[in-house]
């Protein structure tokens, strides 16, 4: 179908914009960290490494970050194979209670935050779980597990489950029927799903403002405290190795499911 | 009769089995979201007994009424914007070919896995009154002094935008890709110009995409927190920062809860009603 030539130029350059608008608050980000003065001037003034030299030298970063990395792989570990597992009765349940968990499993993504912080902020109260890395890292399955389960349930969904059942009948026990056949063609699903629950496990802020404190307190928390009383420019370093792990760690998951799709 | 049906003895098994598979996850959820929420809602309603003062403040005093207003305009006006951008974004990503609806999905999907912190920090930098859109604006002699873009409304309208548009345009996409080409080209067939045919094939197939987005972003705009928490400047308290407030500031756990109930009943209220037109784990899958 032709169209005439002057609409199409106005629908691309507007696609453009907007494609601009989600694109550059990520860009640029990257040359004010490198930036040489406290001022968030652009283009920055002068050029220094002197933002990562205040991250990579301030002990109070570096445990934050520690902490950080130490609960998304704390999170990937335990929500991961709870996600398989689910998605796996998911797919191959039936009936009304399975749909009804299935939505129950989504909670974490209907239900507003804030509402789940100070929710589990009153229980952990109760149970002695405020400010220790076991709370931290429980409450990030909990929001981890939706994007495992919806990960590997469409991942089964393209898988045919008859190979599992030749190789039960062929006198493997089920367990070993699925390590054995069905994993192998849906790890791309699962490792996507971990991949998710650890980028949102390093990215969540809002209940760690309410349950972390004293030695264990994530790097968002931290940053947010930061942003709220001024902007330091330290902000931007981290930010920038920030945003260059997720791109990373989203294209290693996009990658794999790619090259698992026939 | 069916207790003897061996073929019912192991679907029930089966179901047994399921069910036990299933049971550590749902574990989680229930010790971290329904038990939490459920303390949660029993505590709006106590106060050394069953009270029902917290509601009756939430529905009688000013702040309250004026942050749920501020938070439901500002989820239109979110829900709106994204809309009128993310439409055509998504049409584009339908319709080019290949490498360029790659790139177009790539632009969308970054920023959606780059931290929300990250993405209101670099807006605070882009818009704050020495900042990148005010040096621009200036540059190019459209305003004589920098205009106040950030620490107000329209500062978080514009991160909030930012952050949920890939909600938009997601669901969108995956519902205009499923859209024969061939009908458009019938439509053209038949006589009727391009936005004929737009108007009248293409839109309407791809209005179950508009509501999942719609609902998406209204929903989580209503629970947004760190955004306005810091891109409102202190001025627009929506309804998440009512709620951390109280606890915060004023220790009111009770009025706090009641705050959080009234707005998680509207998120349900929302998905339910949308639910009847699209089933929920669909609009939920697009993520």
């Amino acid at each position: 179908m032709k169209q005439p030539l002057l609409p199409r130029i106005m629908f691309g350059a507007f696609v453009a914009l907007v494609l601009i608008y989600l694109i550059l608050p990520l860009l640029i980000i990257v040359p004010m960290s490198f930036s040489g003065t406290r001022f968030l001037t652009f283009p920055p003034p002068s050029f220094s490494l002197r933002w990562y030299a205040e991250y990579f030298g301030n002990p109070n970063w570096m445990q934050a970050t520690r902490m950080s990395l130490m609960i998304g792989v704390l999170t990937v570990l335990i929500a991961t194979p709870l996600g398989v597992a689910a998605a796996y009765a998911i797919s191959n349940g039936t009936g009304r209670l399975m749909r009804v968990l299935h939505l129950m499993l989504m909670l974490p993504l209907i239900v507003p935050i804030i509402i789940i912080a100070i929710g589990i902020f009153f229980v952990y109260a109760r149970v002695g779980l405020i400010s220790t890395l076991t709370g931290l890292v429980l409450a990030n399955v909990m929001l981890g597990l939706p994007f495992v389960i919806t990960s590997v349930v469409a991942g089964l969904q393209s898988f045919d489950p008859t190979q599992e059942m030749v190789a039960r009948s062929l006198g493997m026990n089920r367990l070993r029927a699925f390590l054995a056949v069905t994993l192998p063609q849906i790890k791309a699903s699962v490792f996507a799903g971990g991949i998710f629950a650890f980028i949102s496990a390093i990215d969540e802020t809002i209940i760690a403002l309410f349950i972390s404190g004293g030695q264990y307190q994530p790097l968002t928390k931290r940053m947010f405290t930061a942003l709220r009383d001024e902007i330091d420019p330290t902000i931007a370093s981290i930010s920038t190795l920030l945003t260059a792990a997720s791109f990373l760690l989203v294209l290693l998951a996009m990658s794999g499911q790619k090259r698992s799709a026939p | 009769m069916s207790a003897i049906d061996p073929s019912d003895r192991y679907r029930r098994r089966e179901q047994g089995l399921m069910l036990l598979l299933a049971s550590p996850a749902v574990i989680v959820i229930v010790a971290l979201v329904v038990l939490p929420v459920g303390w949660l809602m029993g505590q709006s309603f106590y106060d050394n007994g069953f009270t029902l003062e917290n509601y009756r403040r939430i529905f009688s005093e000013d702040i309250y009424w004026r942050s749920f207003m501020l938070t439901f305009r500002i989820a239109l006006m979110v829900t709106l914007l994204t809309l009128i951008l993310g439409y055509p974004v998504a049409y584009a990503a339908a319709h080019v070919r290949r490498p360029w609806d790659v790139l177009i999905l790539s632009f969308v999907i970054l920023p959606f896995w780059t931290s929300v912190l990250v993405r209101a920090y670099a807006w605070l930098v882009l818009l704050q009154r020495t900042g990148v859109a005010n040096q621009v604006l200036e540059r190019f002699g459209l305003i004589g002094e920098p205009l106040a873009l950030v620490h107000n409304e329209l500062g978080t309208v514009i991160a909030t935008v930012h952050i949920l548009l890939p909600f938009m345009v997601l669901p969108l996409y995956s519902t205009m890709q499923k859209i024969p080409r061939e009908l458009m080209l019938a439509g053209a067939s038949l006589g009727g110009g391009p936005l004929h045919s737009f108007l009248r094939i293409f839109l309407p197939l791809s209005l179950p995409g508009v509501i999942a987005g719609l609902t998406l972003v209204f929903v989580l705009t209503l629970g947004f927190y760190i955004t306005p928490e810091l891109l409102g400047g202190g001025r627009t308290i929506m309804i998440s920062m009512v709620v951390s407030r109280n606890v915060e500031l004023y220790n009111q756990w009770g009025a706090a809860s009641a705050v959080g109930v009234v707005l998680l009943v509207c998120v349900l209220a929302i998905f339910i009603a949308v639910g009847r037109i699209i089933p929920l784990d669909k609009m939920l899958g697009q993520k």
